[in-house]
């Protein structure tokens, strides 16, 4: 197999990739999801807990150990086939809190503490740093095993393939990895491609397996005959040893942040776990069956001391067999690669949402809230964390010099990411557990883990001194790292294990009985160990006196406007409210910070909300809920409320009605006032001239004069009358519309230039988007026309900004084109927004402005008539309006013509 | 399953249901047992002894699981669909 062919299947192997990432990306965003989501892409993205260590170190490590390793993948056997007790309610409560990573599900259970999350990410990073050295050594290595094939190309340097491959699997992470901040955190590329990969590694394994079975030995028979004979010493199962390793092994499977990955947070469906109950350990299985012939062989057959981790590539390469080493290679590669992409993204989400994002909120409230998209530094920040993560990968693979020591670093990884398991467990089954417990169980089990198996694994006078190691600490021989207090007679691994362990879960336990939990706490303990009880989970908002805009400005900067509007309007339909502000009642303000905590996490999500609504989060309603006082007297309470509530809120509506109508019927008289004026004016200077005009001895361009004047005032007048019948037949929906097919970028230019004349000293800059403009919508151009010239007028009479900008927006929805006119002025006040619309308002008073009111009346009329909508858009720094306009224009079913019910309600009340 | 008209003895099938519920949950300690009894087997077993009952244990635990995951799998579908309004409206609760 020469070497160049074997980079080239490489490339293209890696391209295929990107291209499968690709092709499921963009089949999500068309909404094609059933596959992609189906159970057995979820049940083959699992198959990264098999990285390169069990690719190529299984069969390393069952030469050296025999049926030990198959502890390893025992272990997540034994968890899945136990799946409704544990993993069901995992799942579940990672979807009920839409949680976002391990140390978010940590940080939420105990009381949405955001230092517990820090604790958990650091233990998971410190964790994974070896671990990924060791899938770059492992790629490096086989590299390196093919290129010694090809002596003329000379042995690659590794520590460049290390970085090659370090630099590829930043740019595929980042790529589709942090494409979006979804809220769901889900990434269907990225699963999609380690399927793929799950697929590739499977079927590697196991045609080296078929070779070596039937190819080499004369079938399983004859395999089991050779495993006799070839058993050595080292292959005694040692009982303690084996279970404690199957134990370790289970608790990694919940524990690991990329297996936390797959499992809970790109779960898309519960029923899912059902299939992988059976069908992952099937996979585990299947992985493991010819390990032991592999290594059988292997001993065999390679030249003594040959390294037995490589086995899976030399054993085809010394037989020959070009294109199965060839298979080999990339099933290895799939392993590590695939394993190196998710914990990226998993420990990414982490470092992001628990460490940048907590300090760039406390730097921005020293200095004070400003504006700017949240979204785009929250996205900048996991893509920075990915490049760190693999740089400390790397670094590690270069300071630890990737020697053998690196083998044992997948067991001494997994009791590292096992200290979890306590406070996991804890959480999810018990309610006594607190924050001071976990954060004390998890800090002591670390500490240990790193004394007693870490920092003696880079070996003797590497970290800890060689003197140190053999006895203790200034001498203290019950300190030593591999025999604390003496206990001596087991491997250091079990010794670790036997220490960090038990003394975690007892310190857990008991400082989680001697402490005593805050209010916010028990109600997320009561949330996540009742999940299955429907109960009305944490409320933990009271009503605040938070207003909705600024929820909305907020959430817009994290969800993406779009989304934020969605799910604003959606919430304010829910209370039965036209537009974009719901009440902030406790519900909504729950409901609002699951949707954040989607995106940045459980606790940022409730400082964020915390910092607008003023803190007190837990009432003395709450309060009574988690004492469990008797159901009765809560049921009651709660009906009581729940009418208070519904009563309140009519009271609201009623107050906001009356207040509208009030304000309606001054606006009236105003404008009859306003009308009288405007009608008398031009008439009384009508009568005056034309008085004039009878005096017999007026020189000729007098006379042309006056009659110009009068020309011009009854003009005016023709005018006003005019728009107010125009608007009667809008209203009365009799106006004729020539309906035609237009583009909206020349609608716009035209617009722009028509509503130049108007205030023609002032500067108003255009932000246009003149690709997205390029919509061809089949509407009433001439109508659409002075919808837009109104409220380019408007922008240029009132936004009282320097520079005044106007931003024009269009965005395909749907059969619909949405089209945003934002300027950056004052905006309109909260009081006046549901005014505006009506005929005879006029906002506030700026009598240096000529006009009547008219205009945005007859817009809205215009777009009621177009089966669009016109809508004020709150919370966008100023004056917004936003214009829904149908790609065609629905033919008007005669004389009943249907008027959308938003239009209507408002146009009655 | 789930659609049409339920049959009439819905209380044994959920019976049943439940029993398997108790199964999946219980499943994992004979399990363990039965893969841990390699290494306490006195005096020690022949290694391809070993790999026979380690990966004969498995497939059978694995098929175990499967027959009963299929009997769960409908339990689920219905909770999802009894969830899902309420996953749309956490006050639906009150």
């Amino acid at each position: 197999m020469p070497f160049d062919i074997l980079v080239i299947v490489c490339l293209v192997y890696v391209i295929g990739l990107f291209c499968v990432a690709f092709l499921a990306e963009r089949r999500a965003a068309r909404g094609q999801l059933r596959f992609l989501r189906g159970p057995w892409v979820y049940t083959l993205s699992l198959s990264i807990y098999c990285t390169a260590w069990t690719f190529f170190g299984a069969v390393g490590y069952a030469a050296r150990s025999g049926l030990e390793f198959a502890t390893i993948y025992l272990g997540p056997t034994l968890v899945f086939i136990g799946w409704w007790g544990v993993l069901r309610k995992l799942v579940r409560i990672g979807r009920a809190h839409r949680v976002t990573s391990i140390a978010d599900l940590i940080s939420a259970r105990y009381g949405k503490s955001n230092g517990l999350g820090v604790i958990v990410t650091v233990i998971s990073v410190v964790v994974a740093a070896p671990y990924i050295s060791l899938q770059l050594q492992s790629v490096t290595v086989s590299f390196a095993t093919f290129a010694a094939q090809a002596p003329e190309w000379g042995p690659p340097e590794h520590g460049s393939i290390a970085l090659w491959l370090a630099a590829g699997l930043v740019l595929f992470t980042i790529l589709f990895g942090t494409r979006n901040l979804d809220s769901s955190e889900r990434h269907h590329g990225v699963v999609m491609a380690i399927a793929v990969e799950a697929v590739v590694k499977l079927a590697a394994l196991l045609a080296v397996g078929a070779y070596v079975t039937w190819g080499l030995a004369d079938g399983p028979g004859d395999i089991l005959a050779r495993i006799d004979a070839t058993a050595r010493e080292g292959w005694t199962l040692v009982p303690s040893r084996f279970a404690g390793l199957t134990f370790v092994a289970a608790a990694a499977v919940l524990t690991l942040p990329r297996m936390f990955q797959v499992l809970v947070v790109e779960n898309a469906d519960e029923r899912h776990l059902a299939t992988a109950s059976w069908a992952f350990p099937l996979y585990l299985m299947l992985m493991s069956l010819f390990v032991v012939p592999i290594a059988v062989m292997g001993l065999e057959r390679m030249p003594e001391g040959s390294n037995p981790d490589l086995f899976v590539l030399t054993l085809p390469l010394q037989e020959g067999q070009g294109n199965l080493a060839l298979l080999a290679f990339l099933g290895g590669f799939s392993s590590a690669t695939s394993m190196v992409i998710v914990a990226a993204i998993a420990l990414s989400t982490m470092m992001s949402n628990h460490i940048l994002a907590p300090a760039w909120l406390g730097l921005r409230r020293r200095i004070g809230r400003g504006g700017g998209d949240l979204r785009s530094v929250v996205l900048i920040s996991r893509r920075f964390c990915i490049a760190a993560v693999l740089a400390l990968g790397y670094g590690y693979y270069r300071f630890s010099g990737g020697g053998e020591a690196l083998a044992a670093v997948g067991l001494i990884a997994f009791v590292g990411a096992a200290q979890v398991l306590p406070a996991l467990l804890g959480g999810l089954f018990w309610r006594g557990a607190t924050r001071i417990g976990a954060t004390l169980g998890m800090m002591a089990g670390f500490a240990l883990w790193m004394y007693t198996l870490f920092l003696p694994s880079f070996g003797g006078g590497a970290i800890l001194s060689a003197d140190l190691m053999a006895h203790g600490p200034w001498g203290i021989a019950a300190l030593r790292p591999h025999a604390l207090f003496g206990l001596t007679g087991l491997d250091p691994l079990s010794h670790a294990l036997v220490w960090s362990l038990p003394v975690n879960a007892a310190v857990f336990f008991l400082a989680s009985g001697l402490s005593f939990p805050d209010p916010m706490e028990r109600l997320q303990s009561m949330a996540f160990v009742n999940v299955f009880d429907h109960g009305p989970g944490a409320k933990g908002w009271a009503r605040g006196q938070v207003e909705a805009e600024d929820l909305l400005s907020m959430a817009q900067r994290i969800l993406g406007a779009e989304a934020a509007q969605h799910f604003f309007q959606a919430e304010a339909a829910r209370q039965g409210k036209p537009g974009f502000l719901p009440d902030p009642t406790p519900a909504f303000l729950t409901l609002l910070e699951r949707e954040l905590a989607g995106s940045v996490g459980a606790a940022t999500a409730h400082a964020m909300i915390a910092q607008l609504t003023g803190g007190a989060s837990v009432t003395v309603r709450d309060l009574i809920l988690v004492a469990g006082e008797a159901a009765e007297s809560k049921e009651h309470a709660a009906q009581i409320e729940a009418k208070s509530e519904e009563l309140a809120r009519t009271a609201r509506a009623l107050r906001e009605a009356n207040a509208k109508l009030t304000e309606l019927a001054r606006q009236k008289d105003a404008f009859l006032g306003q009308i009288s004026h405007e009608l008398r004016t031009p008439m009384t200077s009508i009568r005056a001239f034309s008085e004039i005009l009878m005096e017999p001895e007026l020189p000729p361009t007098a006379r042309a004069r006056y009659a110009g004047i009068i020309h011009e005032e009854s003009r005016r007048l023709t005018r006003l009358l005019d728009d107010l019948l125009d608007l009667g037949v809008l209203e009365s929906g009799r106006a004729q519309l020539s309906l035609s097919p237009v583009r909206l970028r020349d609608l716009i230019r035209r617009a722009i230039a028509a509503a130049a004349n108007t205030r023609p000293e002032r500067a108003l800059r255009y932000q246009r988007d003149v690709t997205a403009e390029e919509v061809v919508v089949t509407t009433d151009a001439d109508r659409l026309l002075q919808v837009f010239i109104n409220l380019i007028t408007n922008a240029r009479k009132y936004c009282a900004a320097d520079p005044a900008v106007l931003r024009i927006g269009v965005r395909r929805r749907g059969s619909s084109v949405v089209i945003d006119f934002i300027d950056n002025g004052a905006g309109i006040p909260r009081r006046e927004q549901a005014l505006i619309f009506e005929k005879f308002s006029r906002l506030g008073e700026a009598p240096e402005i000529p006009g009547v009111g008219l205009g945005l009346a007859i817009c809205r009329e215009i777009m009621v008539n177009l089966g669009g909508s016109i809508d004020y858009l709150p919370g966008q720094g100023g004056a917004a309006f936003r214009v829904v306009l149908p790609m065609t224009c629905p033919p008007r079913p005669g004389e009943g013509r249907k008027v959308p019910p938003d239009a209507k309600a408002v146009n009655r009340s | 399953m789930g659609r049409g008209p339920r049959p009439v003895f819905l209380a044994r099938r959920s019976y049943r249901r439940r029993r398997a519920m108790d199964a999946v949950r219980l499943l994992p300690v004979p399990g363990t047992l039965a893969v841990l009894l390699p290494a306490l087997w006195q005096p020690a077993p022949r290694p391809a002894l070993a790999v026979v009952w380690l990966f004969g244990t498995w497939a059978v635990l694995i098929v175990l699981t499967a027959v009963l995951s299929r009997h769960l799998a409908p339990a689920i579908e219905a909770e999802e669909e009894a969830l899902t309004p309420a996953d749309d409206d956490p006050a639906g609760g009150r």
